[in-house]
């Protein structure tokens, strides 16, 4: 079963929900926490550990010279304009390529040659007996998101439970975290900004058919915003985090507050009954 | 024209606040791009008005006709986005997944695929008292958030010729919409707050803004928040040559001006002073450039 923690608008709380409830439930069951926001990823953060790490590669074509014969059928297939094709020699923009294998079919000389370059890496920590992170890490500089991001999934699908941090946003790396989800929790805060960009996390679920329930951060007096958004779309409000300096520079020090406090333990043990029971009913 | 992208690695470091405050006090004739195309909201400060909208066609996109296909899943095969699925009887593609490269046309004998233009997302444009506003929204589930962005900027060149500043409200991450939101800048405003996330966001950031010889300044949001984290962030950029050009402290005015609609430069406050400073102290280095 994955759960996602998203968002939309980014810096809302996603990791803060995510770390402690991944902390909280690994007490009483087998927990996987993947850190899917592979570009700006802090899941790590707050559990240190050394980790195993493996690369994660894509394939590229590598062109032989030799046998080319600058038709030009390779680059006037490529959408991405990662190839272009001289009169005496191809240019290959590597950042462009997004794998899609079509160049090797169309090159009529067999002179494209499968190559792999390394986009990122995941990394894997097995924190307790219970508690597993695996966390995607983009290369910097590359564009390539989703296929990290997919390697993290692939590593975890056949783990009984997985919560997911998501990238901020709703184009391709929220789509591709939330593929298999059977639920997203939705983070957000009492902003015209957090309702702005939880209505467009809210239609991307919709047209996926993946349910969603919501948690309101930085909580004061004036969540009504939200409250009444959730109402009219029938989006259960399960917890609101305060807006307080105390838990502010408790996270900010890369602390767990389930960890520094037993209320908040117990806040997020609630949380993750009420969040495994919503999963579990479309399952 | 200068160009100047407002940026963070880590979102909600204030990123939109402190743009709508740098397009009313930096002087000059302004275009003003939100590069967020996933979650625009610069447009939520600006009071923007005199709205137009056009449409963004990204990449194409592949439509199987269930009257040709011979179900012999070919093009599922091929397809590296496990973009085309089976349901049932007949061969579909699934929109969000197909990232429109074309190559199951290539692989189909009865020739039942073809690709066809999608619409991906609009580009709005709008009037504010800073300056024109550009910016994009997606439809649900489209990806080229990238492309878009390029859009967004080649739009702002076109229409506004004779501005002498470009300021963008830049996207999160370190993919690629930010990518091409930093491309042939020649500033980028590095926004973040003492926390750890922030502060290893912040840094992978930097990396790609050299890669990009991009002149690089440092804000610190909500510095008091942990002044600790704070002090190591302001020495660290300046063992990277990175200008600081104000801290900003925490302060709840910013809430409540973001609730009204409004720049919290437009208020009184410890943080409208701040920025005040700061816009400052950037429009000494613009000229300067």
């Amino acid at each position: 079963m994955q759960i996602v923690i998203a968002s939309g608008k980014g810096g809302t709380g996603k990791t803060t929900v995510s770390s402690n409830l991944g902390y909280v439930l690994s007490h009483r069951q087998k927990i996987t926490l993947a850190d899917c926001d592979v570009e700006e990823p802090n899941l790590g953060i707050f559990f240190p550990c050394t980790p195993e790490t493996r690369e994660v590669s894509v394939t590229v074509p590598r062109v032989f010279e030799s046998q080319c014969q600058h038709c030009g059928a390779c680059g006037e297939f490529c959408k991405f304009g990662a190839l272009t094709v001289l009169t005496d020699r191809v240019l290959f923009f590597p950042q462009l390529c997004h794998s899609c294998g079509g160049c090797f079919r169309v090159c009529p000389h067999d002179a494209l040659e499968k190559a792999s370059i390394m986009v990122g890496g995941i990394q894997i920590c097995h924190l307790s007996d219970s508690l597993t992170l695996v966390t995607g890490k983009l290369k910097e500089g590359d564009v390539r998101t989703t296929f990290v991001i997919k390697a993290v999934r692939d590593y975890v699908k056949e783990d009984p439970i997985v919560i997911m941090d998501a990238p901020p946003g709703t184009a391709c790396p929220f789509i591709e975290t939330v593929d298999d989800a059977s639920l997203c929790v939705l983070v957000t805060e009492p902003t015209p900004f957090g309702l702005h960009d939880l209505n467009v996390a809210v239609r991307v679920l919709e047209i996926l058919g993946i349910p969603a329930v919501v948690v309101i951060n930085r909580s004061d007096d004036h969540d009504e915003i939200i409250e009444e958004y959730c109402g009219v779309h029938h989006l259960p409000v399960l917890m609101k985090i305060p807006l307080d300096m105390k838990l502010l520079q408790i996270q900010n020090a890369g602390t767990l507050i389930s960890q520094a406090d037993p209320v908040w333990f117990e806040r997020f043990s609630t949380l993750g009954d009420q969040i495994l029971a919503h999963a579990g009913g479309r399952t | 024209m200068i160009q100047v992208a407002v940026v963070s690695g880590k979102g909600g470091t204030g990123k939109t606040i402190l743009t709508a405050s740098l397009a009313h006090l930096l002087p000059g004739e302004k275009v003003l791009i939100d590069a967020d195309v996933d979650a625009a909201n610069l447009a939520l400060l600006l009071s923007p008005e005199d709205y137009s909208e056009e449409e963004f066609r990204g990449m194409d996109q592949a439509v199987i006709d269930p009257g040709l296909c011979t179900e012999c899943s070919l093009c599922a095969d091929a397809c590296n986005f496990d973009a085309i699925v089976q349901s049932g009887d007949i061969f579909e593609v699934v929109p969000y997944r197909c990232e429109g490269c074309g190559t199951c046309t290539l692989v189909c004998p009865e020739e039942a695929v073809h690709m066809q233009k999608r619409l991906t997302g609009m580009i709005h444009y709008a009037r504010s008292h800073a300056g024109p506003l550009l910016y994009g929204s997606l439809m649900p589930g489209a990806g080229n958030s990238g492309l878009l962005v390029h859009r967004l900027r080649q739009e702002a060149r076109l229409r506004h010729p004779d501005a002498s500043l470009t300021l963008i409200d830049g996207p999160p991450g370190i993919g690629c919409p930010l990518i091409s939101t930093i491309t042939g800048i020649q500033v980028a405003v590095l926004v973040t707050e003492p926390s750890k996330s922030a502060q290893s966001d912040l840094m992978r950031l930097i990396t790609i803004c050299r890669s990009f010889k991009v002149r690089m300044f440092l804000i610190v949001n909500r510095c008091d928040v942990n002044s600790d984290i704070t002090d190591e962030i302001i020495q660290m950029a300046d063992k990277k040559d990175i200008s600081v050009l104000g801290t900003i402290p925490y302060d709840l005015n910013v809430l409540d001006a973001t609730r009204r609609g409004i720049p919290v430069t437009q208020i009184e406050g410890a943080a409208s002073e701040a920025i005040h400073q700061i816009a400052k102290n950037l429009s000494g280095e613009l000229l300067r450039l």
